[in-house]
Order: structure tokens, then sequence, then C-alpha cells
């Protein structure tokens, strides 16, 4: 690389650096700031006020639910699929992209008859809203997924499994998931990251979840409302961090005679 | 047990048909093998080999007929239960895994202990000669040493038959060549009954007790590899398994007569009149003659043999083959006399 290029490339990462860091230091400047100086009052607030409390933990659970139903039902379709039913193919992936044209007014209105049976049988817990996130996230993880599985010899792989007495459910489970994981990694992030911004559906669903209690704080605490966005975008900055490590041990540490 | 000496069958296959719509990828397939024997299926693309191992494996289902091993049929058995070693076309390594644990993994599905999947997938890829490598990742090894691996993770089973799905067409010329060998000699030792697919000739009559030859879903002729070669029993046989020249020939009294010299027929010859003999490269002679009324049209050197190209008289090209240390003697334009050894022809009426 010549020294021009490399100059360069430094002055594009400062840059890009500066772009992205400075709206978060604007954002913790602002909820740190008091008229005396610094405090850390609007952090606390996160833990001390109950219902910003109560609606953080709904979102992680959520976001929980979500991730774990979303690879619950797209893995092995998505597998079942490619092995055995490449006819669906085209089917699934325009099922799975399907919500990404339809606006949340109407998903909210369309399911306001199903919710009905929903909050009728399971009670009116915002946790309920997590079939609908599951749907929400399907074109982001279909497409995480899809590259993932892709990229390996499916078919081979599970031939192989079964050739030396894996049946379908462990052919999958030991040898296809380690495979796609960092797909399956992908998926569940982006999964995470959708949960943990979405708005429109949970406010017109009348649930309070983190960001529409983060709206409602806005309008009478502008610093734990900052505090709490900005804290959101760290825990999925440190939850990429995380999965990502993770991956990479999986990996290296994958070891001998398991 | 030496191969192929005990009695009884250990893989039958009977009457195997497959029909995808409406073509048949097999057509009645039957075909029996010894206890330890290995035997090649060998066929074109597309003649139903690789269908036929998928089905005797339980990856594919046939439309009708059986697949039984040592006698118990296995029509409902799924295959992950068996007990066939599968190594495929396509590298089919686990890449998450060492090649350690690629070779224990089938004994993990069995329940073995850590130990003993240990001590036997060591065991396997020391007589693959990769025991060095036991540690690295599938994607860390050349292809050859994959399809190795492969065979020891196939062999770690103790699998009563070993199936082998054109396990080197992926390899270049001289790894092929080398794994091959590899295979017959693992074979050998470990003595596996074991079916191999592929197209390639030269390497089914390299490795294989017998050769099954395919086309179109159907069996043309099952032999010992000399045999097929010296005796193939259809037109297809003669044309798959060798290079052939088609030469017209006069049949009586089970003799025929092409260019000039009498020699045997062969069974499934027609019995008299006008026909064509398949004639073997190697089995015409070339004559350095300036009488003579054939012209060599061109040489090609390939190494210890040389291909002649001579056109006859008549307008007809033959290919001959000869050593090329008596090739070297002969050049495009030069005049020759072609002739026949006395070996047994096929004459068909084409």
């Amino acid at each position: 690389m010549t020294v021009g290029a490399r100059w360069t490339r430094r002055v594009l990462w400062v840059g890009f650096g500066l772009f992205f860091l400075f709206p978060l230091y604007a954002m913790a400047d602002f909820s740190t700031r008091s008229r005396d100086g610094r405090t850390v009052q609007a952090w606390a607030n996160l833990v001390h006020d109950e219902a910003l409390y109560d609606a953080i933990a709904a979102s992680v659970l959520l976001a929980v639910l979500t991730v774990a139903g979303m690879l619950t039902l797209l893995v092995p379709t998505m597998i079942w699929v490619r092995l055995r039913a490449r006819w669906a193919r085209r089917l699934v992936e325009f099922f799975c992209l399907l919500p990404l044209t339809i606006p949340a007014l109407v998903i909210v209105v369309g399911l306001r008859n199903v919710y009905l049976w929903v909050t009728y049988l399971l009670g009116e817990s915002a946790l309920t809203l997590a079939f609908v996130y599951v749907v929400v996230v399907l074109p982001f993880a279909y497409r995480a997924l899809d590259a993932s599985l892709s990229a390996v010899d499916l078919r081979t792989l599970t031939e192989a499994a079964r050739s030396l007495g894996a049946g379908w459910f462990t052919a999958t489970l030991q040898v296809v998931v380690p495979n796609i994981w960092p797909g399956m990694v992908s998926a569940a992030f982006i999964s995470t990251a959708v949960v943990l911004g979405e708005y429109t559906i949970a406010s017109l669903s009348g649930y309070q979840t983190l960001p529409v209690q983060i709206v409602l704080l806005g309008k009478s605490d502008g610093p734990t409302s900052v505090a709490a966005s900005l804290a959101t975008l760290v825990f999925g900055f440190v939850l990429l961090s995380a999965l990502s490590l993770l991956t990479r041990r999986r990996r290296s540490t994958a070891s001998v005679a398991r | 047990m030496s191969r192929g000496e005990a009695g009884g069958h250990a893989l039958d296959i009977d009457e195997l048909t497959r029909v995808y719509g409406d073509s048949r990828a097999l057509d009645g397939l039957t075909l029996h093998i010894r206890p330890g024997e290995l035997v090649a299926l060998l066929g074109p693309s597309g003649c139903g080999k690789t269908t036929a191992l998928r089905i005797v494996a339980g990856l594919d289902e046939a439309t009708s007929g059986t697949v039984s091993v040592a006698g118990v049929d296995l029509h409902r058995t799924p295959a992950n239960r068996r007990d066939m070693g599968m190594v495929f076309q396509a590298y089919s390594l686990f890449p998450h895994l060492t090649v350690l644990d690629n070779v224990a993994f089938g004994l993990k599905m069995r329940g073995r202990g850590k130990r003993e999947r240990r001590d036997r997938a060591a065991q396997m890829l020391e007589l693959v000669g990769l025991a060095a490598y036991a540690d690295r990742y599938a994607t860390e090894l050349s292809g050859g040493q994959q399809q190795r691996v492969a065979l020891a993770r196939a062999l770690a089973i103790e699998p009563r038959v070993l199936l082998l799905d054109e396990p080197l067409s992926a390899l270049d010329a001289k790894v092929r060549i080398q794994l091959r060998d590899e295979i017959r000699r693992v074979q050998s030792e470990v003595g596996t009954t074991t079916l191999l697919v592929t197209h390639d000739q030269e390497e089914a009559l390299a490795v294989a007790d017998r050769v099954a030859v395919m086309s179109r879903g159907r069996l043309e002729q099952v032999a010992a590899p000399a045999q097929l070669y010296a005796n193939p029993a259809t037109p297809f046989v003669a044309d798959f398994v060798g290079l052939n020249n088609k030469v017209p020939a006069h049949v009586s009294g089970g003799r025929a007569t092409l260019l000039g010299v009498g020699v045997p027929t062969l069974p499934g010859s027609v019995a008299h009149g006008v026909g064509t003999a398949r004639v073997r490269p190697e089995s015409l002679t070339v004559t350095g003659d300036p009488a003579g009324s054939a012209t060599v049209a061109s040489v090609a050197f390939l190494g210890a043999i040389s291909r002649v190209a001579i056109t006859l008289a008549d307008g007809l090209t033959l290919t001959a083959q000869m050593p090329s240390s008596a090739a070297r003697r002969l050049a495009p334009g030069d005049r020759v006399t072609v002739g026949v050894q006395p070996d047994g022809v096929l004459v068909v009426r084409d």
C-alpha cells in the first residue's frame, strides 16, 4: 500500500469515526449535563424509574423471545426447503420478505382480531408482541440465514452426517447449525436491534416497551430519555461485540474428540 | 478372508428401478456383490450409477426393487441405520471439526466412549497416512487429503458396505492416480465390501475386482476387468471401455475377416455375413511400407505410447496405439500397411 493510500485510509477512518461517534458523544454530554455541572441522575433513573425499568426489562425479554421464535421457525424451515422442497424456496422467500412491504399501521389493524384471542389466552402482557415481532424481523433474518446457508454444501454435509449414523435432528444440530452459526448470530443481532427500536406497533397496540417509554420520557425528562436511547445503542454494540467474540472463540477452541 | 472368496453375497441389488417423471434413471438393475469384493459401477454421465449408489445408501428411494445386505432387505431402513460408509464426490468433511473429530464423528453417533473414538480415529488416520494432520481443519487440507480423511471417516465405523461416489473426480490427474492406488490398498487391507461409482474406465479397470458397465439405467455387462476389456459383451461396452475402431468385417464359421486378416469372433457377434468389428487401437499393427495402401495422418506422442491415425485407401480412418519407440519411425504422409492381431473381436450389425 502506498503512503498516499495509507493516509487516505486513515483520514477516512477518522472521518467516519467522528461522523458516527459525535452524535453519541453529544447524547452522553446532554444526558450528564445539569445546571450545577455534571450529574449521573438521568442514568440512575434508568434503574430507579420503575416504568422505564419495566419497559427495559420487557424489551430485552421481547428481544430474547423474538430471536428464539425466529430461529426456531426459520432455521429448520430454510434447511428443510433447501434439502427436501427446493420448489418452495421462492415461496418461502416471498412470505419472509412480505412484512417489509406492509406498513406497521396496517399490520396493527390487521392483527387486532387475532390479538383479541392472544390476549384472551395469554393475558395483556407486552411479551405477546413477540408473535408480531417474529413476523416483523423475518425479512432481515431471512437474508442473513440465506447467505449463510448458501455458503455451505448443505446437502452433502447432511448426507455425510446421515451416512455416518446421525438422524435428521442430530445432523441439523451437530453439523448444519455450527456451519451456519455466523448467519444465525447475524440474524439474532439484527432481530434484537429491530425489536429494541420498534416503536409504531408497540405504541399503537398500547404496550409500554423501551422505545415507547423513551418517547414518553422525552416529553417530560429529556436527559433520561436520551440516556435510555444511548444505553440501547451501547447495549446493541456490546451485544454485537460479544456475539462476534463468541463466534470467533467457538471456531478457535473447537476441541479434538469433543 | 480374501476378497470375493466367501460364499453368499454381502450386497444384493435386485430389479432396482427409479423413475423420475417420464424418465427411468434405473431400469431393473440387478447386481450381487460378494463379501470383501470391490465392484465398480462404470458408465457415462446420466446412466443411473449414482442413483443406484444413493438408493443403496438410503439417500434416495427406489420406485421398485430391493437392496439387501447379508440377506436383510433394507427397504425400511433409513440411511443413518444402514451401517454403510460413504465417500462423496464433493468434499464432505465437516468444516467446523478437526480431522480427528471428523473421523470420530460416526463413532460418536454410535455412542462410543471418548477414548475409543480417539484411538479408532487415530488408527484410521494412520491407515490413510494422515496421522500428522489430526488437529487440522478440513479447510487446511488439499483436495486429495480431504478425500483420504473422508475415506478414513467412512471406514472408522466399520461399515458393512463402503460406497464410493466418484471420490476422485474433483482431483487433478496425478493425485487421482495416487489416491486410486491408496483406495485399493486400504480396501484390500480392511477387506470391506465396496461399491465404487465412476465414469473413468481406467479407474474402474485399475481398482475393481469386477466392473459393472451401465447404460441408460441398465446393466450391460459385469466381469473382471481383463475379461471385460478382452471380451466386451455388447457394442456399448466395447465402445465405452477403450477407444475402438470400427472396421467392416465379413463373418463366416465363427471367424471374421477384416483388413485382410482372419480372426476369431467373440460371443455376441453376428453368426454370418457382413458386420462392423470393434478393434482396439493396440490390436492394430502398422508397418512402414512404401507400397502400402494406407497413409499416416498424424502421430500423437503420449509418453511411453503414441497414437497413430491412419487413413485407409477407402477413406476410413483408424487409430493405432503402439510404443513410442516404434511410432518414432512414422511421420504424417508415410505409406504403411495395416493389419490386426489375431485376438477375438466383437462383430455387430450397425
